[in-house]
């Protein structure tokens, strides 16, 4: 069973039963979830955790869904790797990464996506949905595959014909709109409004945006039960980056890090802030859609929308639902935000492929980046405890990197093998 | 009959217009402010409109076309 009481309105404080609700009906605010953290704190422990199943259904007794029965294509428990390379280059020493590029659908939409998907299935709903450019629409696609239920996913017209594919191949009702990014934007809303269906951010996004909180869980259990110095995070509309701190502060409100104290809930769980979370959170975003960076740079509380027009189109969030919860964060944690130039992303890509091993999209090239931004300004220490995100595949993005493809072009004979060699080598010097 | 609810921010050099009035007048809109905060730089209004279905569309692309930025309540629904 799931420990939820309801939802709550995050700017007025209303609360609404645990429905298919989205916004407050009086102040148009967003409504998140409330949870019942007494009884969870009577149940709740390592050995639970540890005695579950190696993806974010382990942590159901923190999730808004019930893990009995859940949609699960194995989301979660990606590896927290030792990135000794890349640290040596940036000179960190004890710099992770967190591959989540790895899960079933290549992204960590799968997150967020299995928790919809379940609750989904809890409500009695039989079309499942979404409007992405990429991710999502895989993740939903996929989920609603493995649930038998049916799917509607809505994309731009013009969206690469692999990302196009990664979706279809699930299954979905397809909806290709011929419009701006504005224009796709309107139009999906109204659709959530008008069918019955569960719209994953819209209204199942209170429970969607939920399933991020594992990426926080994990990594201070692949730790052994203790958090970052820092962590880097790439954002979009800002719900992964609330989440991964809330994740930290209700491991250590309910005594489940290693040498914390438990700590009593206060009304408002939202705000709650555990006194010994010192992770700095750093938010990364591309330099063509960074509208939560211009506003913690200009020290303003509202975000200014934006029209985006980055190579990072997985972050291409122009008008972040959650950018002001965001900003409160970094404000909190003594964080930052740094808006990585564009020609930079694509160099984050290699960097990370080349000392680590790991192919990541173009988001992953904002976090790499923006890391080596605060390796290089001194604002992650030498040996403190870092870990940066890597939230999606590179498979999904490789027009992005096609410049690397040189390969040496060879006659079947040794000597052309070995004069194309020494002729790579020489120009390598 | 329809109704909507969005979010418009305004840049500083709009601030001083009337358009949601203008909205309603104009458009035979019925308008509902249910929150707002408006700075010295930016302003914004999360708003519900009630009328004719093509009038609350035909509206708002009117506010569109005065520089006003529009957006669904709940923020970009297009994601990655």
């Amino acid at each position: 069973m799931a420990f939820v009481s309801g939802l709550r309105c995050r700017e007025c404080g209303r609360e609404y039963p645990g429905e298919a609700l989205n916004v407050c009906d009086f102040c148009f605010g967003p409504l998140e979830v409330v949870y019942d953290y007494a009884t969870i704190s009577e149940v709740v422990s390592h050995d639970r955790i540890s005695a579950g199943p190696l993806s974010i259904w382990r942590y159901h007794d923190l999730l808004p869904a019930s893990g009995d029965d859940p949609v699960d294509i194995m989301a979660g428990f990606t590896p927290l790797l030792k990135a000794r390379n890349l640290g040596k280059r940036l000179g960190l020493n004890n710099l992770y990464i967190k591959n989540d590029s790895v899960n079933p659908s290549y992204s960590f939409k799968d997150r967020v996506v299995s928790v919809a998907a379940t609750k989904s299935v809890e409500f009695g709903f039989e079309t499942i949905a979404c409007a992405s450019t990429g991710n999502l629409a895989c993740s939903v696609a996929a989920h609603a595959a493995r649930a038998g239920m049916r799917s509607v996913v809505f994309i731009p017209s013009d969206l690469e014909r692999g990302k196009v594919i990664g979706a279809a191949v699930y299954g979905p009702t397809m909806v290709a709109v011929d419009g701006t990014y504005d224009e796709v934007n309107r139009l999906c809303s109204e659709v959530g409004d008008n069918y019955p269906w569960a719209f994953v951010n819209i209204n199942m996004r209170p429970y969607y945006a939920e399933g991020s909180k594992t990426l926080g869980y994990e990594v201070a259990e692949q730790l052994g039960w203790r958090i970052p110095d820092h962590v880097v995070i790439p954002s979009a509309s800002g719900a992964m980056f609330t989440k991964i701190w809330k994740g930290f502060n209700e491991l250590a409100c309910l005594g489940l890090l290693d040498g914390v104290e438990a700590m009593t809930f206060g009304p408002d769980q939202n705000t709650v802030h555990h006194p010994a979370i010192t992770t700095k959170m750093h938010m990364a975003q591309a330099e063509g859609c960074s509208p939560i960076v211009n506003a913690w740079a200009g020290g303003q509380s509202h975000v200014r929308p934006v029209r985006p027009d980055s190579i990072a189109k997985s972050l291409a969030i122009g008008n972040p639902a959650d950018g002001i919860y965001a900003l409160r964060v970094i404000n909190e944690s003594d964080g930052s935000a740094y808006a990585v130039p564009e020609p930079q992303v694509v160099e984050g890509i290699k960097l990370l492929a080349e000392t680590e091993g790991i192919f990541t999209e173009t988001a992953g090239g904002v976090t790499i980046s923006a890391l080596k931004h605060l390796a290089e300004s001194g604002a992650i220490g030498r040996d403190e405890l870092a870990v940066a995100y890597i939230t999606g595949n590179g498979l999904k993005t490789q027009e992005a990197v096609e410049e690397v493809v040189n390969p040496l072009l060879v006659k079947p004979t040794m000597s052309s093998f070995e004069e194309a060699l020494e002729g790579r080598a020489a120009v390598s010097q | 009959m329809g109704r909507q609810r969005v979010k418009f921010t305004f840049e500083a050099e709009l601030v001083k217009e009337p358009i949601i009035y203008m909205l309603g007048r104009d458009f035979h809109l019925v308008t509902n402010i249910r929150r707002a905060d408006v700075g010295e730089t930016l302003g914004w209004v999360v708003l519900e409109l009630d009328g004719e279905k093509e009038e609350i569309e035909r509206g708002l692309q009117w506010v569109s076309s005065t520089g006003v930025r529009v957006d669904p309540v709940s923020g970009d629904v297009l994601q990655g």
